[in-house]
């Protein structure tokens, strides 16, 4: 068969699926407040959740006999745009994503009994314990401890930016078992109950006045030592596994395009004198720059997943989805805020909550907005800065 | 959705690959820019050799039956190379025109002749007004006789010095803006009534100005329907304009080669400069940008076999745009990465910086192209934003 770029009639028929699947099952009140930039609640992101459970969607990289679905990339990358681009919340990744996918991996037949399934159903929340606050880009200098004690494991120390660590039932750790050698040997995965005693949980609020990132904090928490992954000294293998996993939905397409379509709306409604903004040459310039820009990170997403259904190792254009969606989604909350001009100044953090009667300033869409761009300057700093990025695009890709 | 290469399209990519690695060398280049070459006959006849003047043409007429991918995989090896042979303008530009709008027997006496190399012809469209309107025709056709006598200007005919042959458009009808009346006359070079001068560009290729003073034609000149060449025209400048994407991603793609071996030797403060992070990120954002490059111009000539002319039209453009874009920052960068070397005569670096910069504005730069897009038909916002919103009482 030679190149076609069009998509198969099977390929159009699952994104007819998706797309009936997501009209039916998504509340429209959860896709009402994921389009118009409102506060989500942890219930909001579970009903979303467990529709896809009951329909056996919720994991798509997980084997099939554990709860996967069996979809080519290039359908996981349909699924992914598909979902988002209908204003579906984007699930917690650090179950289905991270440590599902470890577990699978290195986790002992027990750990997978005990933890998977009430990841699939959301019974059961995750959070990630990585960076300390003397550990952020250097991540394997970090120097939480666990001490083996019998048949448990000890441990004190500090997380940082720990995301919803105050809805999680559980987190995965990476701490140090060891001070000898390298550094990265002496690193282990704990599994840890967000319960257990001398756990604390202290909120951080990030510029936009939200409260999504915590400081959890261990003091002496005991740890079952069948909560260890895999053995002692693997935890940095381990990490290195997941970030080998990421897929090509780290491009965030399907929310971008959500987005670019927000912000064609939005110059649509506001008004620059006489015209809407969207007809101002200058605003449309830019607006049409950025969605060039998707494009070309669609197609490259579409080369990535095609080669992975094709069994291939990525080739190095799988590197730059990370930078690439970074840089587009914080264009985008850029665009959209100045789209509405003076009136992205009011602060109102509680009209974008969900039940706000009060008065508001300039057009309800407005609130949210700069807020919004605030948060997403997180984006090219977690998971590995985009400077990180780069450094490692430098060394394994390019050779410097 | 299938981004992977037939055997025959692989053994295509190979087969002018070898031969040009093999024959075409940057020295080669710039002997020939030095000597005013245009072209060199050797290498036309080595591509002839290979099929490769036939990529277009159907295969009752002895061509390829290729396609957008087929051009390509021949497009991007050229630029790769740094080819300076006229195979855009005779081979994709006029050749897609000859494909597209000519008669059988038009073909049959014009396709052998360009498959075999034997003869070489060139676009004489754009107009010393056009800036990069395809629209924009001035030069005028008077019926004459049984055929026409065309006058008026043309610019920047690539490749035109050594055409044995013109497609030139002239207006029969309407303003030198209308959509109709444009229609495409070849004209022989050798024409009396035909005057001009040639020059070359700043990349090395060679261009032509022509001035027609009534030169006259039969009616067997007309290439497609009278007066409704335009859209011809147009659907063959989209090809041509893929096309101009791959040769670009095949100059990126080389450019960032030499760039890196360039960071990997060169030493100073007693390493190689490739060490250095701020030199790093550079090499990283060139890389994001090539391959980037690179989808748009696969998506550009992969779609172009699109039934659905609005989303060929908007994948093109949307190429031409983002590619323009990135062999501007690529170009920049490579250069700013070699140092000083990077800006002398010597090094190849600067020439395929000067192609790039070439293809970037060859028709319709990033700004122009991103205007045609912000133009293109809106698409409809999901149902969610325009439902209707409750009135609420003012207060």
């Amino acid at each position: 068969m030679p190149m076609d770029l069009n998509f198969t009639a099977e390929e159009l028929a699952f994104r007819d699926e998706v797309r009936a699947f997501v009209a039916d099952k998504l509340p429209g009140e959860v896709r009402r407040k994921v389009l118009e930039h409102r506060r989500l609640r942890r219930d909001d992101i579970e009903q979303w959740h467990r529709a896809l459970f009951e329909k056996g969607w919720v994991a798509p990289g997980w084997p099939v006999e554990l709860g996967g679905t069996g979809w080519n990339a290039i359908q996981q990358h349909i699924f992914d745009v598909e979902s988002a681009a209908a204003g579906a919340p984007r699930l917690s990744p650090f179950g289905l994503n991270m440590i599902g996918p470890v577990l699978i991996a290195f986790g002992s037949d027990w750990q997978k009994q005990h933890f998977l399934p009430p990841i699939l159903s959301a019974q059961q929340w995750w959070c990630q314990g990585y960076s300390e606050p003397g550990s952020g880009s250097d991540l394997a200098s970090l120097k939480t401890r666990a001490e083996r004690r019998g048949d448990r494991y000890l441990v004190n120390g500090q997380k940082t930016w720990t995301t919803h660590a105050h809805w999680a039932d559980m987190i995965f750790c990476l701490v140090r078992t060891s001070s000898s050698g390298k550094k990265q040997e002496g690193i282990s995965m704990l599994l840890i109950d967000m319960k257990t005693p001398g756990v604390e949980v202290r909120p951080i609020v990030t510029l936009d006045g939200e409260h999504e990132v915590n400081e959890v904090w261990f003091q002496d928490v005991e740890v079952p030592a069948g909560h260890l992954v895999g053995e002692e000294g693997r935890g940095w293998t381990i990490a290195k596994f997941l970030l080998s996993h990421e897929r090509t939905g780290i491009a965030g397409i399907g929310a971008s395009r959500r987005e670019l379509s927000y912000l064609k709306h939005l110059a649509g409604e506001e008004r620059d004198g006489a015209r809407p903004l969207i007809e101002d040459p200058l605003f449309r310039d830019r607006i049409a720059q950025l969605e060039i820009d998707l494009m070309a990170l669609e197609w490259t997403v579409l080369r990535v997943a095609a080669a992975e259904r094709e069994g291939k190792a990525p080739g190095p254009e799988a590197s730059i989805l990370k930078i690439r969606g970074t840089e587009i989604q914080q264009t985008l909350t850029e665009l959209q805020m100045e789209a509405v001009g003076p009136n992205a100044l009011p602060f109102l953090p509680m009209a974008w909550g969900d039940r706000w009667i009060g008065p508001r300033v300039g057009p309800e869409y407005a609130a949210p907005l700069a807020a919004r761009y605030f948060n997403y300057r997180k984006v090219t700093i977690y998971g590995g800065t985009n400077e990180i990025q780069r450094n490692i695009i430098a060394q394994q890709v390019l050779g410097l | 959705m299938d981004f992977q290469l037939s055997e025959e399209q692989k053994l295509l990519k190979d087969s002018v690959e070898r031969y040009l690695a093999k024959n075409y060398s940057f020295e080669l280049h710039q002997a020939m820019v030095a000597q005013r070459q245009a072209m060199s006959a050797e290498i036309w006849e080595g591509l002839a050799g290979l099929g490769l003047l036939g990529v277009p043409f159907g295969e009752e007429h002895g061509g390829f039956g290729g396609g957008g991918v087929e051009t390509m995989l021949v497009m991007e090896s050229l630029g790769r190379h740094l080819v300076i042979e006229p195979y855009l303008s005779t081979v994709v530009l006029v050749g897609g025109l000859i494909d597209l709008g000519a008669a059988q027997w038009q073909k049959e006496a014009l396709c052998p002749r360009i498959i075999d190399g034997s003869m070489l012809m060139a676009l004489a469209h754009f107009e010393p007004d056009s800036r990069y309107e395809i629209s924009h025709v001035a030069c005028r056709a008077e019926p004459d006789g049984d055929g026409w006598a065309i006058s008026g200007r043309k610019t920047l005919v690539l490749n035109g010095p050594v055409a044995e042959k013109l497609l030139v458009s002239a207006r029969v009808a309407g303003g030198p803006d209308d959509e109709q009346g444009v229609t495409l006359f070849i004209v022989e070079c050798d024409d009396e009534r035909l005057g001009g001068h040639e020059y070359p560009l700043f990349d090395g290729t060679r261009a032509l100005d022509i001035q027609l003073d009534g030169v006259r034609v039969g009616a067997e000149a007309v290439i497609g329907a009278a007066g409704g060449a335009l859209p011809l025209i147009e659907r063959a400048l989209e090809r041509a304009t893929a096309a101009l994407c791959a040769e670009a991603v095949g100059v990126m793609q080389r450019l960032q080669e030499m760039t890196l071996e360039y960071l990997k030797t060169r030493q100073q403060f007693g390493v190689p400069i490739g060490r250095f992070q701020a030199l790093q990120h550079r090499a990283v954002d060139m890389f994001i940008q090539v391959e980037q490059a690179r989808s748009m111009a696969i998506m550009a000539c992969g779609l172009l076999s699109s039934a659905d002319a609005f989303e060929r039209r908007r994948a093109v453009i949307a190429a031409k745009e983002f590619v323009g874009r990135a062999g501007r920052f690529v170009g920049q960068q490579a250069i700013q990465l070699h140092g000083g070397m990077g800006v002398t005569e010597e090094l190849a670096a600067g020439h395929y910086f000067k192609r790039l910069t070439a293809i970037d504005i060859l028709f319709g730069n990033s700004a122009w192209q991103r205007a045609r897009f912000a133009q293109l038909r809106a698409e409809a916002p999901p149902a969610a934003f325009t439902q209707p919103r409750k009135q609420w009482k003012r207060i």
